[in-house]
């Protein structure tokens, strides 16, 4: 392999022909600032722009100073990371970029985990000496995500999640000169856009100019009235992450006291959405095995392959941009919204209370979330199944203002009926975890003998797009999955040209699945939290008594009270839905 | 339009060319007027002194090829006519309008008489050079 | 009438002699005659030889040895390159490039065959701003004309070498010339720059190796093909060889396009071909390089032109604008003139230089009102000194360049501005004012009644009286005034 060697602060290093000045320089311990920059290893995302010019550096013989994180790193390149040049340009730009942003810090939804606010600390600003005007730009409130431009600071990294990740394609540099913002085209409102609610351009801004619709407020407000009765569910992949606001070390597993601190908080039953993973799996389940089925006896006109249809970023993604292939997902309503029905129909029954007077909220990795709860299809007479959704962080903000010392809290148990799940439901948190549960289940149904094991590692990983072919006892089932709307859209593709050759397909919308969702607390770049998380959810499932869905007792219990079996009429009201073509939708 | 198939080819086409439009000083040729009609003649009205002097020449019935050319660069001048008596070096008018296009044919032409707004041609073509 | 030939016209060599849509005509002037001589005698090599020899730089800015840009490119592996001409010509008043295309299309069509044949290109693509239509039109009618003779197309005169022409156009934005900007629009991106390397020579167009030149560059490639390199390369400096066109504009008396052979003094071009200052006022500055280039004083008139003397004079070749500047423009206003277009035409991408060009001109502003500190020429001078170290292309790169040319060349000016509250050119209108000489008004009542603003107070036949808190500087009193009682410091 190609070598150099080169100095950097006077210290001779060699490295990989084609490594940039950032990283050469870290891995002689140097850091370099940048703002703009943003590499998520093993995902294969980069941003670099180039365009912040915080990283600049001095390379001698050169006659302007460089940019770290898009040069690459020369044999004999003399170079000085700190020197008064370089250090004056950083502090000035970084003065240019102050004088044109709000100073708005102390009621920022961004203050505290700022990368500018960080950087202009690190760079000891302590006078911004360049005043002038200041551009603003219309904020745009959407049902998910908040858009406050004023706070741009071009770093173009949600454009990157946007385009080149997700490729929805939304959010793009607008305008000249100093007018210039990354917005929606024709600065048309996120809510007329394509935009999937997917929350990956708000987990990845620097600034607080995208951040999630804040429903705390309205979370408080229903803990308050005595006439409501407020239930809580959570999503598998906030207990993998919700301690990193609490400073616990990525990964750390804080079920017990995630439930502790919720009860604190004041709701009436403590539930999780793991249980409805569970249901969602007999439902799901069975619609994979009944045209499985159907198309091994030789009907035509089956649609193969199902899809997963839990994230609600991926259906809004596929109803805008491949409403032909629509009824090929799978019909089953996600987890959150399966939890909604049941808690607003069957556990409601059960207290006696008015669907009107039950307030469910759930805690969610998730921005698209907020979106999914208020479409027409999941309410009743106006009533929405789900009330409110916060995401991970907001519920960090919530216990931290009621003054729960986290930390301290004690392990919990979660509450019943609503409560109880098994090691499947709990790995819905990550890529490849969906389809690994439905796997468990559909195989012990279709051939009705007890699986030889229950972790499927060749469906695990962080790869894009992870293929499989599972042996259901002489009946080869291949599976495809896809993280990132990108790569889904590939599989999409190849099914629209005929050449896929799936049974099923797991798609989520966020890099990693549900741990890397909109809501969860800001990776900072740092991709190797998202892989820690992972490995906590894959902890959690093997920690678990019941690790398949079909074994929860209390699923096996909803069925024979409630619902009858899985795709049975009732079932299909709560549980099911429909998708619409939406391409008409956009309007500017 | 026959493809050229050869570089030889393109020599002998040009050398057809020049025999029919005729050599460019030989006493023999056409008189020759070119209108400078790029963005900036043609802002400053050479369609119209185009057009005068195709009318004057038609009415008179004095054989001239008339055509377009590119910029000559004085454009502080404009509109410009080119005109090339055969044997003569060609002279260039500057600020020509619709009186002095006239003049150009019933005096300089027809009578062979000096007019005014003549712009001293200020540069070396490249055969000048060697 | 004798004159002093002191241009050369080599570029220019058939604008205003054929006409642009007769490809018979351009055929008398040897067009496609050194393309049939590269294809029939020489090699790619030998080619890209001969265009070192010649010396000949690349004319829409940078300077770079065009011999050399086409052996990187010619070197680069590739199963698919392409050409690039460059018609953006974005800076403010130029038209060189418009002029060459209007004139002698021709001769663009047959540099970019020849390129394409040097460097292992089958398609050229021409991006031309859209706010050429005639040009665009000729360069159709000519690339038509070619296709016919076969000059074009499949196969140039049974050379088994094929070569074909498109069109892109650009929206007209000054930074798209910037080649990798330029690239970018042409893929329907963005039309912003992004850093080099990787150059387009290596990756360009749809990230194949992409040789990109200016119109002008072009122009001059058959020539130097058809009289040789050594012919060419005895016009001209010894670093900068062959000839420049430039936009001649300003408050001279022959504004027009020119073409001098490199090494020609500025005073030539000023008084000799430009016939001097309009209305005999007194010369103050020559500005050079467009809207990023720099404005030089008297004392760099005798400067001859070639690109290394003027970046060592303070400015740079740029293009090929040229604008003669006289005692009533007010260097502090020039400066904010040029930074409120690059200030329009930055892509924004940067931080120097979507942010540092406002703030530049925020401060040029506030001098200019009158409201300038001596700390404020200070603060133009350190962030003019960091936008260019750190902008991102060479917009940014060398935007402030007017502004530090004219702090340095002109720095009374400045102080005047700032210290006596004074606009010495007289331009800055905040910095007027206006006075009734009591001993010389007759109290006639004329300025009163001409103020738009109510400004002037005074009984008829009595001394009147500017309110100078309610003056807009409009001039009006001055020119109305019959007793000469106004006057104006
Ligand atoms: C802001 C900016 C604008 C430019 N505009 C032009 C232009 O209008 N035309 C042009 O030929 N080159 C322009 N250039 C230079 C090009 O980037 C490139 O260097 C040139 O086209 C290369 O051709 P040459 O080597 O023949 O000069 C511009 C550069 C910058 C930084
Ligand atoms: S985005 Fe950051 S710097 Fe800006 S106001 Fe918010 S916290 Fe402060
Ligand atoms: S939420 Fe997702 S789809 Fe919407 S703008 Fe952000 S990245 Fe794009
Ligand atoms: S919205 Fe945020 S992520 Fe997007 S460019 Fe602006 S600062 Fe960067
Ligand atoms: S992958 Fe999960 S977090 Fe991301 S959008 Fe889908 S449901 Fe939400
Ligand atoms: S220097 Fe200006 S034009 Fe160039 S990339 Fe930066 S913002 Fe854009
Ligand atoms: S300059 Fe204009 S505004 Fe001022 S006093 Fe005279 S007329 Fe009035
Ligand atoms: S971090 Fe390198 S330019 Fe922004």
């Amino acid at each position: 392999m190609d070598t150099i060697n080169l100095t950097i602060d006077n210290k001779t290093i060699e490295v990989k022909k084609g490594t940039s000045i950032l990283d050469a320089a870290a891995e002689v311990g140097i850091e370099i600032p940048t703002l703009c920059h943003m590499k998520l290893h093993d995902l294969n995302i980069e941003n670099k722009p180039g365009g912040c010019r915080i990283c600049v550096v001095e390379v001698e013989g050169r006659r302007n100073l460089a940019p770290a994180c898009c040069t690459d790193a020369h044999d004999g390149m003399e170079i000085s990371t700190h020197s008064l040049r370089v250090v004056n340009a950083r502090r000035t730009v970084m003065e240019l970029i102050l004088s044109d942003h709000p100073f708005e810090c102390l009621i920022c939804a961004k203050s505290g985990n700022c990368d500018l606010q960080d950087m202009a600390h690190q760079l000891g600003i302590r006078e911004v000496h360049y005043k002038g005007e200041q551009s603003h730009y219309r904020a745009d409130t959407s049902p998910a995500i908040i858009r406050e431009i004023d706070k741009c600071i071009m770093c173009r990294r949600c454009e990157t999640m946007c385009n080149d990740v997700q490729t929805v394609g939304v959010l793009s540099a607008i305008n000249r000169g100093f007018n210039s913002v990354v917005s929606p085209a024709f600065e048309m409102n996120l809510d007329h856009s394509e935009c999937t609610y997917c929350g990956q351009c708000v987990a990845v801004c620097p600034t607080g100019a995208l951040t999630e619709v804040d429903e705390t407020g309205k979370v408080i407000r229903a803990l308050a009235d005595p006439t409501k009765t407020v239930v809580v569910q959570t999503a598998p992949a906030v207990r993998a992450a919700l301690g990193e606001e609490f400073g616990l070390e990525p990964g750390t597993l804080v079920t017990g006291k995630l439930v502790a601190a919720l009860r604190r908080l004041g709701f009436n039953h403590v539930f999780d959405t793991d249980f409805a993973a569970d249901l969602t799996i007999m439902e799901e389940g069975t619609e994979l095995l009944n045209r499985l089925n159907r198309f091994l006896s030789g009907d035509k006109d089956v649609k193969l392959p199902i899809l997963t249809s839990c994230c609600p970023a991926w259906v809004k993604f596929f109803e805008h941009q491949f409403p032909d292939m629509k009824d090929i997902p799978s019909t089953a309503r996600s987890p959150m919204q399966m939890f909604g029905a049941i808690a607003k129909t069957y556990f409601a029954e059960k207290l006696a209370v008015k669907r009107e007077d039950l307030v469910v909220v759930s805690i969610m990795p998730c921005v698209a979330k907020k979106y999914e709860r208020g479409r027409d299809e999941f309410k009743v007479n106006g009533n929405p199944d789900v009330d409110h959704v916060i995401t991970t962080r907001e519920l960090a903000a919530l216990i931290k203002l009621s003054n729960i010392d986290f930390n301290a809290l004690p392990n919990e148990e979660f509450d019943n009926p609503l409560g109880e799940s098994s090691g499947a439901g709990v790995i819905f948190g990550t890529t490849g975890g969906v389809i690994e549960a439905a796997v468990r289940t559909a195989y012990e149904i279709q051939t009705k003998k007890e699986l030889p094991r229950l972790d499927f590692d060749e469906l695990r990983g962080m790869e894009g797009i992870r293929e499989a072919t599972i042996d259901f006892d002489g009946l080869p089932i291949k599976i495809g999955i896809a993280h990132g709307l990108g790569n889904a859209r590939k599989l999409l593709e190849d099914i629209q040209a005929g050449k896929s050759e799936f049974h099923a397909i797991e798609i989520m919308s966020c890099p990693g699945g549900c741990i890397g969702g909109g809501g969860q607390p800001y990776h900072h770049g740092d991709a190797s939290i998202l892989k820690k998380r992972q490995m906590a959810i894959y902890r959690e499932d093997s920690n678990k008594a019941i690790r398949k869905s079909h074994e929860n007792p209390y699923i096996i219990n909803l069925y024979k009270e409630f619902l009858g079996e899985p795709m049975s009429e009732k079932a299909h009201h709560l549980l099911h839905t429909q998708y619409f073509d939406r391409t008409e939708k956009v309007k500017i | 339009m026959t493809k050229i198939k050869s570089f030889d080819e393109l020599r002998k086409i040009k050398a057809k060319i020049i025999k029919t439009s005729g050599e460019a000083n030989s006493p023999n040729s056409l008189i020759k007027i070119k209108v400078g009609m790029a963005t900036c003649g043609i802002a400053s009205g050479a369609g119209e002194i185009m057009q005068v002097l195709v009318e004057e020449c038609e009415r008179q019935a004095i054989d001239v090829t008339i055509k377009q050319t590119g910029c000559l660069g004085y454009c502080y001048a404009e509109p410009m006519v080119e005109v090339q008596i055969p044997g003569a070096e060609p002279v260039v008018f500057g600020y020509v309008d619709k009186n002095r296009a006239l003049e150009i044919i019933g005096k300089f032409i027809l009578q062979r008489k000096p007019i005014e707004g003549v712009i001293p041609v200020s540069f070396k073509t490249i055969n000048e050079l060697n | 009438m004798t004159v002093l030939k002191k241009q050369v016209r080599i570029a220019l060599r058939n604008c205003g002699v054929i006409d642009p849509e007769q490809i018979e005509d351009a055929i008398a002037c040897d067009a496609y005659f050194a393309l049939g001589k590269c294809l029939t005698t020489y090699s790619p090599d030998e080619v890209i030889s001969e265009i070192k020899t010649s010396g000949l730089r690349g004319r829409g800015g940078g300077g770079f040895p065009t011999g050399l840009k086409w052996e990187i490119t010619k070197n680069v592996e590739s199963d698919q390159k392409y050409v690039v001409c460059n018609a953006d010509e974005g800076d403010p008043g130029a038209f060189m490039d418009r002029s060459i295309l209007e004139g002698d299309p021709h001769s663009v069509l047959e540099a970019m065959a020849i390129c394409g044949y040097c460097i292992g290109a089958n398609t050229g693509l021409i991006y031309i701003r859209a706010e050429y239509p005639l040009a665009i039109q000729r360069l159709k009618i000519a690339i038509k004309q070619a296709e016919e003779y076969g000059l074009l197309g499949d196969d140039i005169l049974g050379s088994g070498f094929d070569f074909k022409i498109e069109m892109r156009y650009g929206a007209g934005a000054f930074v798209c010339g910037e080649e990798t900007a330029l690239i970018h629009s042409m893929e329907g991106l963005r039309g912003e720059p992004t850093v080099k390397p990787p150059f387009p020579s290596v990756s360009g167009y749809l990230g194949k190796p992409t040789n990109v030149n200016n119109v002008e560059t072009f122009a001059n490639i058959p020539v130097i093909i058809n009289k040789g390199a050594k012919w060419f390369s005895r016009i001209g400096t010894e670093k900068s060889k062959g000839t420049k066109v430039f936009a001649l504009a300003g408050k001279i008396n022959n504004v027009g396009l020119i073409e001098v052979p490199m090494g020609t003094t500025l005073r030539e071009v000023v008084y000799e071909i430009g016939g001097g200052i309009v209305n005999g006022k007194k010369f103050k500055s020559v500005q050079t390089g467009g809207p990023s280039g720099g404005c030089l004083t008297k004392d760099f008139l005798d400067t001859p032109i070639d690109y290394d003397n003027l970046v060592a004079a303070g400015s740079m070749m740029g293009s090929g604008g040229m604008i003669v500047m006289d005692e009533d423009d007010c260097m502090v206003s020039i400066a904010k003139f040029y930074l409120e277009f690059t200030l329009e035409e930055s892509c924004g991408k940067c931080n120097p230089c979507r942010i540092g060009n406002k703030r530049l001109h925020e401060i040029l502003t506030k001098i200019t009102e009158g409201n300038g500190t001596v700390e404020d020429i200070e603060r133009l001078k350190e962030l003019s000194d960091v936008i260019k170290d750190t902008s991102l292309c060479g917009l940014g790169q060398s935007s402030p360049n007017p502004v530090l040319s004219t702090i340095a060349n002109f720095e009374d000016e400045y102080m005047a501005h700032v210290k006596e509250g004074k606009c010495p050119a007289g331009q800055c209108k905040s910095l007027l004012r206006y006075d009734i000489v009591e001993d010389l008004c007759t109290g006639c009542t004329l300025c009163f009644r001409n103020c738009p603003v109510g400004a002037i107070t005074g009984e008829r036949r009595l001394p009147h009286f500017i309110d100078q808190s309610l003056c807009i500087k409009c001039g009006v009193c001055f020119e109305k005034c019959k007793f000469d009682a106004i006057t104006l410091t």
